[in-house]
């Protein structure tokens, strides 16, 4: 498996990109097998950030397990809290209040954006655009300053439980969202007048990376890098939670199959979302804001599943219960794990250079990826 | 045909550079769209949510008395134990020994700010501040006792 680092056969050379690299976002180690400046082999390492969540999981209860599937897709914090709270709720059979669902849907939907922009700005920085990532981080901050008001924390919200949220909405709540909309709807042409139209930016994607829709299937691929090889896999047609079949928005499809065609499922993705938002910020309706559980939640017997579409694809819950306290075993199945896998197939024959940029548009959040 | 199809993509391309350049030569002068802030030159004015998570405290009124029990229920509730509750027995009036709060230790170097206690006291006698600046030099100053010494518990607080 471990290659020497070293020439293997006459002119290949084999490197180490990461796991300390800038442009891998994180701990991500990848052995490069080089001929020339041509990628042979793209071999992705991992477990520089295992922190064995499924196994700690195991000695905590319903309760406290959401709070550590903040620390996986950290981008995507509250869509984890979902799935699992979701998961819970499953297998109670418990009736969320209406106030809860809607609070649910608009908050992922605000965390689906936050996502994007980010990665929008690390992108581009990828590409060696530096400043698009504070006109990113700008849009950004007022979701984080949302998060904070209502949730109490910017990052790692632990807002949802089973049974609903935490805490009832900040007065403020739909008055500032509304004011983000309006905001993002006044900036977002700099987006592309920034990065989508520049031309240095799309040789650099277009008809780089390519992904069949044969491949993203069988590569298991979800999400943005699914649907940009025209893939229909949005959790949220298929398989609607909460409220996500009373509202109205398109699965952004894209048939081209390069890191071009990723990019704009995003920035389309993060239209759709406010669209959502603009649908239920109005009609959020009065109510409990969690329902009633007892104090010590105990799951019957038997084996639960629920998937959610996180920003990066189909996040997974896979809980196995023998009737006690805490689940005897849980699986999640990560987005960014089987869209990493597809890498090496999308980069053999290209650049190094062009390594960066397919490697970004997929998207990666190492600590998905190892959990 | 070629020639006039080559100068226009030189064209676009020009145009495109040219229009990101905008953007970012209208910010490089208009100064006041600038939004960071410069921390900890603004400490005094800087704001945080009320209701950020920045550490567990437990409010006492002015006569030193807080609502905890001492029913173990955060303890309980915290997923990595930075809660320690050590309970004493009170001899009531009557003569019947009552279970109180002798210390409620806090651990903050260990606490992941998730609420989770918070939520689970059934007499509101914790909460979380929004204060956030916790460096210390010594790590021993960050295990906290909550309850006050000498602090006793409110009047008519029942589990
Ligand atoms: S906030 Fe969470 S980690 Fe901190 S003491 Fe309370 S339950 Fe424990
Ligand atoms: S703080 Fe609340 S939960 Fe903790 S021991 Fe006191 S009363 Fe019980």
């Amino acid at each position: 498996m471990f290659e020497e680092v070293g020439t293997t056969t006459e002119g290949d050379l084999i490197i180490n990109l990461g796991p300390q690299h800038p442009a891998t976002h994180g701990v991500l180690h990848l052995v490069i097998t080089l001929n020339g400046e041509i990628i042979k082999k793209v071999e992705p390492h991992l477990g520089y950030i295992h922190r064995s969540i499924e196994k700690m999981t195991e000695s905590l209860s319903y309760r406290q397990f959401i709070y550590v599937t903040s620390r996986m897709d950290y981008l995507s914090a509250h869509i984890n809290n979902h799935a699992c709270a979701l998961c819970v709720e499953k297998a109670l059979q418990l009736e969320v209040p209406q106030r809860a669902q809607y609070i649910r849907v608009i908050m992922d939907e605000l965390t689906r954006i936050a996502s994007h922009e980010l990665w929008w700005g690390a992108m581009a920085m990828d590409l060696g655009a530096f400043t698009p990532f504070f006109h990113a981080f700008r849009e950004r901050e007022k979701i984080n300053e949302i998060m904070e008001e209502t949730c109490g924390a910017r990052l790692t919200m632990n807002y949802m439980v089973p049974g609903g949220v935490m805490v009832d909405l900040h007065p403020d709540f739909q008055k500032k969202v509304k004011a983000f909309i309006q905001q993002y709807k006044a900036k977002i042409h700099e987006y592309d007048e920034l990065v989508t139209g520049n031309i240095i930016f799309q040789n650099r994607m277009k008809g780089i990376g390519y992904l069949s829709a044969q491949d993203a299937v069988s590569y298991g691929c979800t999400g943005p890098v699914a649907r940009g090889s025209g893939v229909a896999s949005d959790i949220r047609k298929i398989a609607p939670y909460d409220v996500y079949d009373k509202v109205e928005f398109d699965e952004v499809l894209q048939t081209e199959g390069d890191s071009f065609a990723r990019y704009m499922i995003r920035i389309q993705e993060m239209h759709q979302s406010i669209k959502i938002i603009e649908q239920l910020i109005d009609v959020i309706p009065d109510g409990n804001f969690q329902a009633k559980t007892k104090a010590v939640i105990k799951l019957p017997k038997g084996e639960f599943y629920q998937r959610v579409e996180t920003a990066r694809g189909e996040l997974g819950v896979y809980i196995v219960s023998e009737g006690a306290a805490q689940p005897y075993r849980i699986k999640y199945r990560s987005p960014g794990f089987s869209n990493l896998s597809a890498l090496d197939h999308m980069v053999r024959g290209h650049k190094i250079g062009d390594l960066i940029a397919a490697m970004g548009t997929l998207d990666l959040v190492i600590p998905d990826i190892d959990r | 045909m070629f020639l006039k199809e080559y100068f226009l993509d030189i064209y676009k391309a020009t145009k495109s550079l040219l229009t990101g350049m905008k953007l970012t030569g209208y910010y490089f002068t208009h100064h006041k769209e600038i939004l960071t802030e410069e921390y900890p030159e603004n400490r005094k004015s800087l704001q945080l949510a009320e209701r950020f998570r920045g550490e567990v405290i437990m409010p006492h009124d002015a006569n030193n008395e807080h609502t905890c029990t001492g029913c173990s229920s955060c303890e309980i509730a915290c997923p990595n134990g930075s809660i320690k509750i050590i309970s004493k027995f009170d001899i009531t009036p009557e003569g019947k020994k009552k279970k109180a709060i002798d210390q409620h230790i806090y651990h903050l170097e260990l606490c992941t700010m998730c609420g989770l206690c918070v939520e689970a006291c059934p007499t509101d006698a914790i909460k979380m501040a929004n204060t956030f600046e916790h460096s210390v030099f010594n790590r021993n100053h960050l295990i906290k006792r909550l309850n006050k010494p000498g602090s006793k518990i409110k009047e008519g607080i029942e589990e």
